[in-house]
């Protein structure tokens, strides 16, 4: 089962190549990763199964595994409608590329073997490059070179400190093994200097995979230039599965009794991405850039709820969820948006609403719920982590957190009331694209699964997050 | 052993110096090359023969020292460059950069707490100069594909670094390694061809249009 969850959507990769027709390699999106959902979902509920050697199931890769796959899987509905309205592009690459994406996300989230997790979110990287490039223009290359040579060198860095990690475990004098329980289980023992250089370099490599500040720089060109979609899956899943990465060597950190110099670092990273995001989602003109800098921002508070600890990191586990689908939901009205008037600038784009109610008013809804704006879930997230910035007595973190906050929210609100309210601008071209029930549903739902997480946590889910947090709060 | 390991990582060294002075690309693909290919040799004068050992030398001979400079060799001839003209730091800047990255890494590995099998072995500081010259080449250099280069010279630091762990790396994850090593410089290479068949050109200046 752990296995299949993995092969699957690259089994349904390789058919694409074997269909004749567009609507049929279409299909097959919703088809592999509705598959992989079930599957995933089984093996969530599951009691706990008997881990493989490589491959294995702790309460953060459940977490991660649940968030990616049901993003995925809406993104796969919004895909099938999405593509079909693109017939004039192959989609070989695409959908085959996308399912590829799939399996490699499922198996970082799954290794239990830092080798392992560093090829497949390698494989990410590669994987998604072409897809970023889908609409073949100067400016989507110019995002997709940025892209696949930034990630890939910090990638690279995040190599050597896996490499540094296994040298710490050498100098205990005992079997190098890069098994993560191995690890785990030795780290009490490892020689600090090199642990320690080794989780900076993990922090580096997998922080420019999940963007955070000041190794963001790729990120407003590559959402900005790919389909919403795409930007849905990169912002909402794979930074999920960057930041799961990061956990990773937190925990050898926290069983190496270094949780606090593990925690300096993200919280001071986490404070500079949400201050950088900050200054630069003010009088940003573009939609999707304004999207990636919030990506920053959150990526920099999930950084902060875990630098910070206690119910903090709790915060954080709930803040993962509520970011990725909320991310989710914007970037695929906004594609609806860009869609209809062939525009993502402000000066394109004017309300929204009246030519599309439906995506018009999620993009607003969403920006309300992204910018922590009750009832919506990342207002109960973000309330969580400053629950926890206070009871720990950082008030001056607290005050500059909030300060930063508003900032963003009344940075984008301007963007964001000024695209969708008013009357449609009748000088813009209008291109007949209306609203449609497969690119609007997913967002919907997406929406939905948010503003019932800020009401009402199910218990299942609430002891899914506790077991989560307990994994990165461990102290030797 | 020990010796040739020694020569083979001060070959390294030099080549990484020949790459930083040299300004036909041609040129600093062979150089990348044999680089990769002496690279190969370290596993087997380090850990002796073995199943393991010969995978990964072979598996590494065939991947950065024959497919990967083959797919550059032709994306050059597809679009047809031969230099790198005008770097934004000069060629004898670069050198005296390249030279004192060298010896910041050779200075620095001996205040490392190293194992004391690891004492005064080159493998260390040459990984690191390597690393450091594969940055000099991505930040100085305006050619898509030098920059190419400079990433694959970063990974040929990082697995000189690995070797010295290769017990601890499966086989299977040595060869999830590689392959995606090529994949990625597969993509890159595609992509270079794309980067010229929209800006007439592989200077990467052209690629400032995304900015805040």
């Amino acid at each position: 089962m752990l296995i299949a969850v993995i092969v699957v959507p690259l089994f349904f990769a390789t058919i694409v190549w074997l269909l004749p027709s567009h609507r049929m390699r279409s299909l097959m999106l919703p088809l592999g990763s509705g598959l992989q959902l079930i599957l995933s979902i089984l093996l969530i509920c599951q009691p706990p199964i008997r881990n493989l050697a490589w491959i294995g199931l702790d309460d953060l890769a459940r977490l991660v595994l649940l968030v990616t796959a049901v993003l995925f899987f809406a993104c796969a509905v919004y895909g099938l409608d999405y593509l079909n309205l693109r017939v004039d592009r192959d989609n070989h690459i695409m959908v085959s590329c996308l399912l590829v994406f799939l399996s490699a996300m499922t198996l970082a989230v799954l290794s239990r073997h830092l080798g392992l997790l560093w090829v497949a979110v390698e494989t990410t990287t590669i994987a998604s490059a072409p897809l970023i490039y889908f609409n073949r223009n100067a400016l989507s290359i110019e995002a997709t070179w940025k892209y696949l040579l930034i990630c890939s060198v910090g990638i690279a860095l995040a190599m050597l400190g896996i490499l540094f990690v296994g040298y710490a475990s050498l100098s205990n004098g005992s079997e190098v093994s890069l098994q993560f329980d191995t690890l785990l289980a030795e780290a009490p023992h490892m020689a600090g200097p090199w642990l320690h250089a080794g989780f900076v370099f993990l922090l580096v490599g997998f922080g420019t995979k999940m963007g955070l500040a000041p190794l963001h720089t790729w990120k407003p060109d590559a959402y900005g230039e790919a389909p919403g979609l795409v930007g849905a899956l990169l912002a909402g899943c794979l930074t999920s599965v960057a930041f799961l990465a990061i956990l990773r060597g937190v925990q050898l950190m926290g069983a190496a009794g270094d949780l606090d110099m593990a925690r300096h670092a993200l919280l001071g990273m986490g404070l500079l991405s949400l201050t950088v995001a900050a200054i630069f989602v003010i009088r940003q003109t573009d939609i999707k850039r304004m999207l990636a800098f919030s990506s920053v921002e959150h990526m920099g508070i999930l950084a902060i709820g875990v630098g910070i600890g206690g119910i903090a990191t709790f915060g954080a586990m709930l803040h993962l969820i509520n970011n990725a689908l909320t991310k989710g939901s914007l970037f695929l009205a906004a594609g609806n948006i860009h869609r209809a008037h062939a525009s993502k600038k402000m000066s394109g784009v004017h309300g929204a609403m009246a030519r599309l109610p439906l995506s018009g008013g999620l993009f607003l809804a969403g920006f309300l719920a992204i910018t922590g704006s009750p009832p919506f879930g990342p207002f109960l997230s973000e309330f969580t982590i400053l629950r926890g910035v206070f009871a720990g007595e950082h008030y001056l973190i607290g005050a500059l957190v909030l300060t930063l906050l508003a900032t963003v929210f009344i940075g984008m609100g301007s963007t964001v009331l000024s695209v969708t309210q008013g009357k449609a601008d009748p000088t813009l071209e209008d291109n007949g694209f209306r609203d449609r029930l497969l690119l609007v549903a997913p967002p919907l739902l997406l929406l939905l699964i948010v503003l019932m997480l800020g009401l009402y946590l199910p218990e299942p889910l609430s002891q899914l997050l506790r077991g989560a947090a307990a994994l990165i709060e461990v102290q030797p | 052993m020990d010796h040739l390991s020694n020569f083979c990582l001060l070959a390294v060294v030099l080549i990484n110096f020949y790459c930083l002075g040299s300004a036909r690309l041609g040129a600093c693909i062979q150089a990348v090359a044999l680089q990769g290919a002496l690279l190969a040799l370290l596993p087997l004068t380090e850990h002796g023969l073995s199943g393991h050992t010969l995978f990964l030398a072979l598996a590494a001979l065939a991947m950065k020292g024959g497919f990967i400079p083959w797919m550059l060799f032709r994306a050059i001839r597809e679009v047809r460059i031969k230099r790198e003209v005008e770097p934004l730091i000069g060629y004898v800047p670069t050198l005296i950069l390249g030279a004192l990255t060298t010896v910041a890494a050779f200075i620095f590995a001996d205040y490392l707490p190293l194992l004391p099998e690891h004492l005064g072995c080159l493998f260390i500081p040459v990984s690191l100069a390597t690393l450091g010259t594969g940055f000099l080449l991505l930040i100085t250099r305006r050619k898509a594909i030098t920059q190419v280069l400079g990433y694959l010279m970063l990974e040929n630091g990082i697995f000189i670094f690995g070797i010295l762990l290769s017990e601890a790396m499966p086989l299977m994850v040595e060869a999830g390694v590689l392959l995606d090593l090529l994949v990625g410089v597969f993509v890159m290479g595609i992509v270079l061809n794309q980067i010229n068949r929209e800006f007439s050109s592989l200077n990467t200046e052209r690629l400032s249009a995304l900015r805040e």
